[in-house]
């Protein structure tokens, strides 16, 4: 890669984001006017229970260099229980990655509630931040050619 | 062992307890061995038990090509009883409507015993209505049945990654992984849903990938190691691991181990307020 390419490098993020909690913390974010990187695209869903482990492998062949995980803090939950039932499945799925030897710096979760629209700003930021410095997914790339 | 077995069968047959013994059969006896569904009694003597009977018979039990028998006799080695906890605990099989045969077993595989067969804590099937056999044989102490995944997680991830690719560009996307599992019983797979493709079904590394993630985490927290998958793979890909490394996670995060406890809840579709989450912000 060459340098120029390099400063070039914009990171896709895509953030898989509960409709009750952390879709309203982005929405909070925007109407309080904070800033955060447009590199995240949101994609909204009815809860973090319905967040199949298949669109997070469909997010990274399809390009994306990072993938964020957000919804409800434990015991918010719309619908009581998703946000625990996704927390063991993550549990899980982190340890089948990670024997997979996929990177497991792509892949951030977060409880977002739709009062934190600060959290959500401030982890967007940081998350883009890391996702430069680590560049572009090579690895999974190279699979998907 | 073998007349014990075909009694047990001819009676249960004779006196109309069960319509069909699924059963291990042997055409040829240098071939292989393979299921045999028994309807008639003078039948039994085609039921042969040896090293070769690799197969756990208890994927038969929810399909409906074998529900249509009628009502079944089963027979189980330790590991297939497992399997056949999960089942129930997952109401893919009436308890009551399965009459099920253990056998005592000292493992399978000649001249070598298969990988699991080594390791093995269930050489006397539990929570069977009859058992046949016995065995004195025992899990080695002090064993860790994690080995092989513990030692893999010593390489680094490139390494990993360099090594399931490797082993995922043989697969040819048969499925015989998935049609002989035995806890994999949806009717319509999520590989083979068009619309929308979730996962591609062409056998490129990208598609193989995403199958093979999703077989083993579809199986998280329900795999009993029956070592089934990776027996008949055609292209000898170590599927063993990916189970493994699922089951050590459940066991570490959750102290749970599918198919050992009937009474225990399973592990996926049930939760605790203070699972740790130290991985989440």
């Amino acid at each position: 890669m060459s340098e120029t390419e390099k400063t070039a490098f914009e990171p896709k993020i895509v953030a898989y984001v509960c409709n009750w909690c952390t879709y309203l913390g982005a929405d909070l974010a925007g109407t309080n006017r904070l800033e955060y990187p447009s590199n995240v695209r949101i994609v909204r869903l009815p809860c973090t229970g319905r967040i199949d482990f298949n669109l997070i492998i469909k997010a990274f062949e399809m390009g994306a260099d990072m993938v964020v995980v957000s919804g409800c803090h434990p015991g918010d939950c719309h619908y009581t229980a998703g946000n625990y039932h996704a927390r063991r499945r993550w549990t899980l799925f982190r340890d089948l990655l990670e024997t997979m030897g996929i990177d497991l710096n792509r892949i951030h979760f977060a409880w977002i509630s739709a009062a934190e629209g600060k959290k959500f700003a401030e982890f967007i930021t940081e998350i883009t931040d890391k996702a430069r410095q680590l560049g572009p997914y090579q690895a999974y790339r190279e699979i998907c050619e | 062992m073998i007349e014990e077995i075909r009694q047990t069968c001819r009676t249960l047959l004779e006196a109309g307890t069960v319509n069909v013994v699924i059963a291990y059969g042997q055409s040829n006896p240098d071939g292989p061995v393979h299921p045999i569904f028994v309807t008639k009694p003078d039948d039994v003597e085609k039921i042969v038990w040896n090293k070769q009977c690799f197969a756990n018979l208890t994927t038969y039990l929810t399909r409906k090509e074998v529900k249509s028998l009628g009502k079944a006799a089963i027979l189980v080695k330790g590991c297939d009883a497992r399997s056949l906890v999960v089942l129930v605990q997952e109401s893919q099989v009436e308890r009551s409507d399965v009459h099920v045969i253990g056998l005592a077993c000292e493992g399978v595989g000649e001249p070598e015993l298969a990988g699991k067969c080594r390791v093995c804590e269930v050489h006397m099937p539990v929570g069977v209505d009859v058992t046949i056999g016995s065995t004195e044989a025992a899990a080695p102490e002090g064993q860790n049945r994690y080995a092989l995944v513990d030692e893999f997680m010593k390489k680094s991830p490139e390494e990993r990654m360099a090594f399931w690719k490797q082993e995922f560009e043989r697969c040819v996307r048969c499925y015989a992984c998935r049609g002989v599992c035995p806890l994999c019983y949806c009717n319509q797979c999520i590989v083979d849903k068009n619309r929308p493709v979730v996962i591609d079904t062409s056998a490129t590394l990208k598609g193989n990938f995403a199958w093979n993630i999703t077989r083993a985490f579809h199986l998280a927290g329900r795999c009993v190691s029956c070592g089934e998958c990776t027996r008949v793979c055609p292209a000898g890909i170590d599927l063993r691991m990916l189970n493994a490394s699922l089951a050590q996670s459940a066991e570490k995060h959750f102290n749970y181990r599918a198919g050992m406890d009937p009474e225990t809840p399973p592990v996926i579709g049930t939760y605790n307020a203070e699972d740790k989450e130290n991985f989440i912000r």
